[in-house]
C-alpha cells in the first residue's frame, strides 16, 4: 500500500495589505505589557493528506493555493512538503 | 425587463432583492439556484448579501465555483448587467469579474447602520437615474467590507472612473468619520472597466420604502430599468 503524503501551505497578507487582526494583537499584547512585539501579521495554515502514488502533486498544490486557498490579488502562499 | 437573483446556501438578502424588484419598482424577478446553469433570460443579474457557504474560508471565496457563477462570468463577458451587493460584490471580486478585495473592517467589528454614498459618476447602467454628488441613504451590514488595492491601481480606477460610490457624511463631503470600515479612497461601489458589472457593499435593496428609512436604494433599481430600456447599455448578441 503505497503511503499518504503531507503538505503544509501558509497563506498570509502580501506586504502592505492592512492586517487589522494583527494591529489589534500587537495593541493587546502592548496593553497586557508585553511592549517588544512592534507588530504582529497574521495568517493561516492548511495541512493537506495527499493519496500516496498521486501524479503531478507539486502543481496541483500550487494550483489548488492560487485558485481557492490564497486570494492572489492580496495574499501569497508558500507551500512546505512533508515526506 | 426581467431581473435574475442568485441563492447561494447561505445568501440571506435574496428575499429583499426579489421584494424590492417585484413589490417595489413592479418588474419581473425570478432567484437563480447556485447548482443551476441557467439565467433564465435574465437582463439584470444580482448576487445578493448574506454569508454564501459560511464564508468559509474567505468571503465569496467557495461562492464563485458554484455553476451558476460560471454562467454570470460568461454572461458578463458578453455585457450582461450584473450587480453584487455586499457578500455579492465580494463574490465578484474574489471571480475576478471587479478588481481589488475586501477585507476585514478595520475597526474589526460587524458593522449595521445607515450611511451615506455620493453618486461620483451617472453614466454607469446602476446610477443613470442620479445626477453626480447626490448623496444617498442607504444601510450597510458585513464585517468584511473594507474595500483593499494597492497604490497604483487606485489611481488608476479613479482616473477611469470606476469609483461609483464613495463613503461621505449627510452633506456629501468626505471625512474619516463618514467610512464606516477603512476602506481606501472611502469607496463604497465600484464597476468594472466595461461598465457592467457593478459592486457595492451597501444595500440598496433596503431602502425602498419609507418603513425602511429611506427609499433611496430604489435609484439603483430605477437606473438598471432605464439603462434595460435605453440602446446606450443593451448588450450586442
Amino acid at each position: 500500500m503505497t503511503q499518504t503524503k503531507k503538505a503544509v501551505v501558509y497563506v498570509r497578507l502580501k506586504d502592505g495589505v492592512l492586517d487589522p487582526q494583527g494591529v489589534t494583537i500587537q495593541k493587546a499584547l502592548a496593553q497586557m505589557g508585553y511592549r517588544d512585539f512592534l507588530s504582529v501579521r497574521s495568517g493561516r495554515f492548511f495541512e493537506l493528506e495527499i493519496a500516496g502514488g498521486a501524479d503531478g502533486i507539486d502543481r496541483q498544490i500550487e494550483e489548488v493555493c492560487s485558485k481557492l486557498l490564497a486570494n492572489p490579488v492580496i495574499e501569497k502562499f508558500e507551500i512546505e512538503r512533508v515526506a | 425587463m426581467k431581473f435574475g437573483v442568485v441563492t447561494f446556501p447561505g445568501s440571506n438578502c435574496d428575499y429583499d432583492a426579489y421584494a424590492a424588484v417585484k413589490f417595489i419598482l413592479g418588474e419581473e424577478v425570478e432567484f437563480l439556484w447556485h447548482k443551476s446553469s441557467d439565467l433564465k433570460n435574465s437582463d439584470v443579474v444580482i448576487l445578493p448579501g448574506g454569508f454564501a457557504h459560511g464564508d468559509y474560508l474567505r468571503a465569496g471565496a467557495i461562492a464563485r465555483f458554484s455553476p451558476i457563477m460560471q454562467e454570470v462570468v460568461k454572461f458578463a463577458r458578453s455585457g450582461g448587467l450584473v450587480a453584487g451587493i455586499c457578500n455579492g460584490f465580494q463574490v465578484l471580486t474574489e471571480v475576478g469579474l471587479l478588481p481589488g478585495a475586501l477585507i476585514r473592517n478595520a475597526h474589526l467589528r460587524f458593522s449595521c447602520k445607515f450611511v451615506y454614498l455620493r453618486v461620483e459618476h451617472n453614466t454607469t447602467p446602476f446610477t443613470c437615474e442620479c445626477r453626480p454628488g447626490d448623496v444617498l441613504k442607504i444601510p450597510i451590514a458585513h464585517g468584511e467590507g473594507s474595500y483593499y488595492h494597492f497604490d497604483g491601481d487606485i489611481e488608476k480606477l479613479e482616473d477611469a472612473g470606476q469609483v461609483v460610490f464613495r463613503y461621505v457624511d449627510r452633506d456629501g463631503r468626505v471625512t474619516p468619520e463618514a467610512n464606516p470600515n477603512g476602506s481606501r479612497n472611502d469607496i463604497a461601489g465600484i464597476r468594472n472597466a466595461e461598465g457592467n458589472v457593478l459592486g457595492m457593499m451597501p444595500h440598496p435593496e433596503r431602502a425602498v420604502e419609507g418603513i425602511l428609512g429611506s427609499t433611496d436604494g430604489l435609484r439603483v433599481l430605477e437606473s438598471l430599468r432605464s439603462a434595460c430600456a435605453s440602446a446606450k447599455f443593451v448588450r450586442a448578441g
